[in-house]
């Protein structure tokens, strides 16, 4: 299919564009296969490039001839254009409907883009498991890298290499598998240095409403435990929900079948639950009623802040579980994609201080959420504005990106990232030229040979250049375990995304920039100081050698 | 003295608000002081409670482990402690009832108080703070305002004083005038625009009652603002307590009797309202294991942050007609001294950078809440008052203005902790500013002769008060701030609020991060001007020192192990003291450790 069918009109003049809190902007308004570009065509002046995949969705209206159309977008902006020429404007707002919802993947834009930067650290190069296997082999030789899943038949969202423990074979695995919801047996996914204690993670057990049970699988998990020790299984459902799958064939683990384990049930919301809940915060952060009770009310009926507390809860669980009480976690919810790696991925962030650098954070998205199979493009197919019929959309990345960044707020010293990374890998998730979001899981990514012709996120991201403006200047290496408090009191609302467009933070920004200043004037202070220590030091012996010459 | 009978008892738990944890230790009671000392000699943690800070005592009924007293402040410390001894326990109580209540003002802690300063000092303490400089400062006498002396021995109205006059009011012509406005007082505030803002109580106007001389007296304030024809009279109340004043012979201005005014009602609700929407608040917040919903409902039902914009709304309303259109605006409620003060406070605040700094600010309150008379003894509980009187409209001030704040983070000289420890010592009554409903019952308490002023004892430790990224230049680029009140924009509070609920703050301080490298940049800026002269005795000319700098690889090990270790270490320690604090080997965040109690019991 060519993209010039869908184009009907690529090109209007005399175009307004309007944005909250900035200047409106008059000129040209192109469209291309991907991109959505309006240009004053000035110097200086600001251009808009806007991907269609960010597009969630679009209204237009008519006043006279004037046509408006309305954009918003998956990063929660939404923007005007005022289009002269209600045909010109009918045309631009079927084609951008028709190029925001495009199917097929291959001809999404990471396909077509090509960096105008070189690439000097392939990103798809960057993770490989079997180095991340030898870190965890240097301290202990309790686990083994299986090939189990090879040609991804055992489980399709698992990737082709995953740590077992050393005693359980191939062919248990798959037995357990079989077990499994979508084969996802139980793997490491953090090992404590501190007290040997490992955080896995899994699908729910098929145990069915006849109480099926599996050797294998509970031989499985009992091998991650020492002689006489008990382990934690957490599973993200309350036992209600949990009962319930066993009509639809799932289940739990029951204590008869599991002696060695205690089972808590937390209460993560579902993922359409979760979609449902974005929309409707986003809605009442976009309300310009100015009444306090309304936005409060209305905050509260979205239950975002909720579902926030409740992840970040189970996560510090889990995090207790394992330091506190030196006792290994087993973490399963229905399918073993969506809130099983929010509590293992935050877990690794409160627990690990190398998951708060920027590299230990891209390694821990790679590992704990792209190899781990989180469906990333059926979860963000559609964002808050979306008003069709949603299939499997879900903000689960967005509320795992909020709750780090709680985590940051309350430990602004011990990240070695800001804000502004949780916020790019929110926009790139949801729309993006690098090809590292799409697909679903290994599998799917290799048939799509992703890694051959797309440009991977993390080759941008770290080019020196732009791992800057990621910098947490804040930041002092901090190795203790961090405690996050749960209070309602302690957890705010993420205005840096869900406030982005609509307030100006020209004060918050030069606040900012101001203490920036603060802390590098400190650094070239010192620096001042030593080398003039020194020179001191230098004239002071040369000053006694004279002396002693005499 | 008299009325301690037990002043020691051991063997004392004390209870944490939000977990199930508890500390051991000795409660001692003094005579201005209930002080609890832990037993456990690494961390002993001392917890002093001024008994003037409290604000209730209630005694629980007996459990096994003792008697429970539960303590609450108005500084929102709560505290519940368990004494093993139920006679104990009826001691410490009853003693405390009568403590907490003093019966006169020299019961008070500021008639007691001494920080070893003697009375030169104290006496330049209170002169720190001169209010006729201010009204110097803001350009009165001029051609259209001087001042007057009309309420020299406050027999006009009694309470107040009154500062500034129209010059073509004559005096007589006033008296009258007050009469109408019900015992008022008048006040300006003169912008370079020449606009003034002025203050004043209800009119005594029933349905029908006129004033000619308030109709002059509103006329000739109009006329002395050249820049416009009309002048806005606010009436901060709403409209239906307004009307409701009316049967009571009070009421507001008839628009049809006062030439070229503009009348407007900005819906404050009075002080009985704003009591109970504490109340609930506290009580929200205060809550165990409280869940998002419960919080984000309470915060809804008390109304609290609604009337924080309310008063907001009025202030920037206040702060445009004087700073965009150039009128003059005459400002009331219904006694106007709480709603008023409120509403002309933080407008001065918005117009004005010089009450933005730590000093102005000082100022501000000294001018707009103590010499006109808010009624502090009342509103804050000093003295065994009607607890109908009681209400925290200061403390909205001091809220209002750090919503703004948070808004504008350069803005301000000083930081949130500094209206934390106003809010504080307006209550402590440990200091002689607040003490009294009014100007004149200060003097007659002579406060300047026997207590000592806050403002000097702040001044002294102002390094504290920091905030390290105000810039005087924001003031030059933004002399009015324009805060949005788009809902979103106010916050819950909970440094004030939760301020003695440690586990629910972030566990470093970005502020306090940012003060120690301020601070040791100024140490550094010294060190090299020291470097300086010594390497000039050398007879080495330090302005090309750049080019001398060695390169970076000989720098690095000279630097670990210098200066570098003595800055790294001071900044480390003070975030890690906090971590250790919050983290000790004993000590687990509260509210984790509650949910996995829970969940442990149900599995």
């Amino acid at each position: 299919m060519e993209f010039a069918e869908l184009i009907k009109t690529p090109r209007v003049d005399g175009v307004v564009l309007r944005r909250p809190f900035m200047p409106t902007v008059e000129g040209t308004l192109c469209l291309t296969g991907h991109h959505l570009i309006l240009s004053s065509r000035q110097d200086n002046t600001e251009e808009l490039w806007l991907l269609h995949a960010n597009i969630d969705s679009t209204e237009k209206r008519f006043v006279g001839s004037l046509g408006t159309i309305i954009v918003k977008c998956k990063d929660l902006r939404v923007i005007q254009l005022d289009i002269p020429g209600m045909e010109e404007c009918l045309n631009i707002a079927s084609s951008i409907e028709a190029l925001s919802t495009l199917d097929s993947v291959s001809l999404m834009y990471p396909f077509f883009y090509r960096p105008l930067f070189e690439v000097i650290e392939d990103g798809w190069q960057s993770f490989v498991p079997e180095e991340s296997f030898k870190d965890l082999e240097s301290m202990t030789d309790e686990w083994r890298l299986s090939e189990v899943n090879k040609d991804f038949s055992v489980c399709p969202s698992y990737p082709s290499l995953l740590t077992v423990p050393r005693d359980i074979d191939d062919e248990s695995l798959c037995k357990a598998a079989s077990f499994r919801h979508g084969g996802r047996f139980p793997v490491l996914s953090y090992y404590h240095k501190k007290n040997g204690m490992v955080i896995m993670r899994a699908a729910q057990p098929l145990t069915g409403t006849n109480g099926r049970r599996c050797k294998e699988d509970e031989k499985l998990i009992n091998a991650t435990l020492c002689a006489g020790k008990r382990g934690y299984i957490i599973d993200t459902r309350t036992i209600a929900v949990a009962q319930q799958a066993k009509a639809r064939g799932g289940g739990f683990e029951q204590e008869a079948n599991y002696p060695q384990w205690r089972r808590i049930h937390k209460a993560i919301e579902r993922s359409n639950v979760l979609q449902d809940s974005l929309i409707k915060l986003v809605e009442a952060c976009n309300d310009q009623s100015h009444s306090m009770d309304r936005w409060l009310s209305k905050l509260e009926a979205s239950n975002w802040q909720s579902n926030v507390k409740e992840i970040l809860t189970t996560a510090c669980l889990a995090a207790q579980c394992i330091d506190r009480e030196g006792a290994s976690v087993l973490v399963h919810g229905t399918e073993g994609t969506d809130s099983t790696l929010q509590v293992t991925s935050l877990a690794q962030i409160i627990l690990d201080p190398a998951c708060r650098t920027i590299r230990g954070f891209e390694v821990l998205i790679e590992r704990e959420w792209l190899q781990a199979g989180h469906p990333f493009q059926q979860r963000c197919a559609q964002s808050a504005y979306s008003n069709g019929k949603l299939r499997s959309e879900a903000p689960v990345f967005l509320l795992f990106l909020d709750c780090v960044w709680q985590i940051l707020r309350q430990f602004p010293c011990s990240f070695q990232f800001n804000e502004n990374l949780l916020i790019m890998l929110f926009e790139h998730a949801y729309a993006s030229q690098f090809g590292t979001f799409l697909g679903n899981c290994v599998a799917e990514r290799g048939k799509l040979q992703l890694s051959q012709k797309t440009v991977s996120l993390w080759s941008w991201v770290n080019r020196p250049q732009e791992l800057e403006r990621f910098l947490n200047p804040l930041y002092e290496p901090n190795n203790l375990v961090i405690w996050p408090s749960v209070a309602p009191q302690s957890l705010l609302l993420w205005e840096g995304v869900f406030l982005r467009w609509n307030r100006s933070t020209k004060c918050l920004d030069e606040a900012y920039q101001e203490m920036v200043h603060i802390i590098e004037y400190n650094k070239e202070l010192q620096n001042k100081v030593n080398s003039l220590r020194r020179q001191l030091a230098q004239l002071e012996t040369e000053d006694k050698m004279v002396a002693d010459l005499k | 003295m008299e009325h301690i009978r037990t002043p020691k008892v051991e063997q004392v738990k004390l209870l944490d608000r939000f977990s199930n944890k508890s500390v051991t230790g000795t409660l001692h009671l003094t005579a201005t002081h209930l002080i609890f000392v832990e037993s456990n000699s690494t961390s002993a943690q001392e917890i002093w409670i001024l008994h003037h800070h409290i604000a209730s005592v209630e005694k629980l009924s007996l459990t096994t482990s003792g008697c429970p007293l539960l303590i609450q402040c108005r500084n929102f410390r709560l505290v519940h402690f368990v004494i093993p001894r139920e006679r104990d326990c009826h001691d410490i109580y009853s003693s405390l009832l009568r403590l907490l209540r003093p019966v006169s003002y020299d019961e008070l802690y500021a008639f007691s108080y001494n920080p070893k300063q003697n009375d030169q000092q104290r006496e330049e303490g209170w002169q720190l703070i001169d209010l006729a400089a201010e009204f110097e400062r803001m350009g009165v006498p001029c051609d259209q305002w001087q001042l007057t002396d009309v309420n020299r021995e406050y027999k006009r109205f009694p309470p107040n004083i009154c500062i500034g006059l129209v010059k073509s009011v004559v005096p007589h012509l006033l008296c009258f005038s007050n009469v109408l406005q019900g015992g008022g007082h008048l006040y300006l505030f003169v912008s370079c625009l020449q606009a003034a803002v002025c203050r004043c109580s209800q009119p005594l106007s029933g349905f029908s009652a006129r004033c000619l001389e308030d109709e002059h007296m509103l006329q000739a304030i109009s006329k002395a603002n050249h820049n416009s024809r009309y002048i806005y009279v606010m009436d901060t109340r709403p409209k239906l307590n307004a009307l409701a004043n009316r049967a009571a012979g009070k009421g507001y201005e008839n628009e049809d009797n006062y030439s070229n005014i503009r009348f407007q009602f900005v819906g404050i609700e009075n002080i009985h309202v704003m009591r109970g929407s504490l109340q609930k608040l506290l009580e929200g917040v205060g809550t165990r294991s409280l869940s998002m919903t419960d919080y984000l409902v309470g915060l809804e039902n008390s109304g609290w942050l609604r009337h924080i914009k309310a008063i907001m709304d009025a202030a920037i309303f206040l702060a445009k007609a004087v700073t965009v259109e150039g009128a003059s605006v005459l400002v009331h409620c219904s006694d106007g001294w709480d709603r008023t003060a409120q509403v002309c406070a933080l407008g001065s605040l918005l117009m004005d950078p010089y009450y933005r700094t730590i000093k102005g600010f000082m100022v501000l309150i000294e001018k707009d809440w103590i010499s006109f008379g808010h009624k502090f003894a009342d509103r804050c509980d000093q003295l065994d008052p009607d607890p109908k009187e009681v209400s925290p409209i200061f403390t909205q001030f001091l809220e209002c203005v750090w919503q703004l704040t948070e808004q504008f983070p350069q803005a301000f000289e000083f930081s949130e902790w500094f209206l934390i420890q106003i809010h504080e010592h307006v209550h402590s009554c440990q200091f002689g500013n607040f003490l009294g409903n009014s100007q004149r019952q200060r003097e007659d308490l002579q406060l300047k002769e026997r207590t000592y002023s806050l403002w000097a004892h702040l001044l002294s430790e102002n390094q504290n008060y920091l905030n390290p990224l105000f810039s005087p230049s924001f003031a030059e680029s933004h002399p009015v701030l324009e805060p949005s009140t788009q809902a979103y924009h106010f916050k819950f509070w909970r440094n004030m609020y939760n301020q003695y609920d440690r586990s629910m703050h972030p566990r470093q301080s970005i502020l306090k991060h940012v003060l120690t490298l301020q601070e040791s940049n100024r140490e550094l800026e010294g060190t090299v001007q020291a470097l300086k002269t010594k390497l000039q005795k050398f007879g080495v000319n330090t302005s090309p020192l750049k080019p001398q700098t060695p390169p970076r690889e000989e720098d690095a090990p000279a630097s670990t192990g210098g200066e570098r270790t003595v800055e790294g270490s001071s900044a480390t320690e003070n975030s890690y003291g906090e971590l250790m604090g919050s983290f000790g080997s004993k000590n687990e965040p509260g509210v984790v450790t509650l949910e996995f109690g829970v969940a442990r019991m149900t599995c």
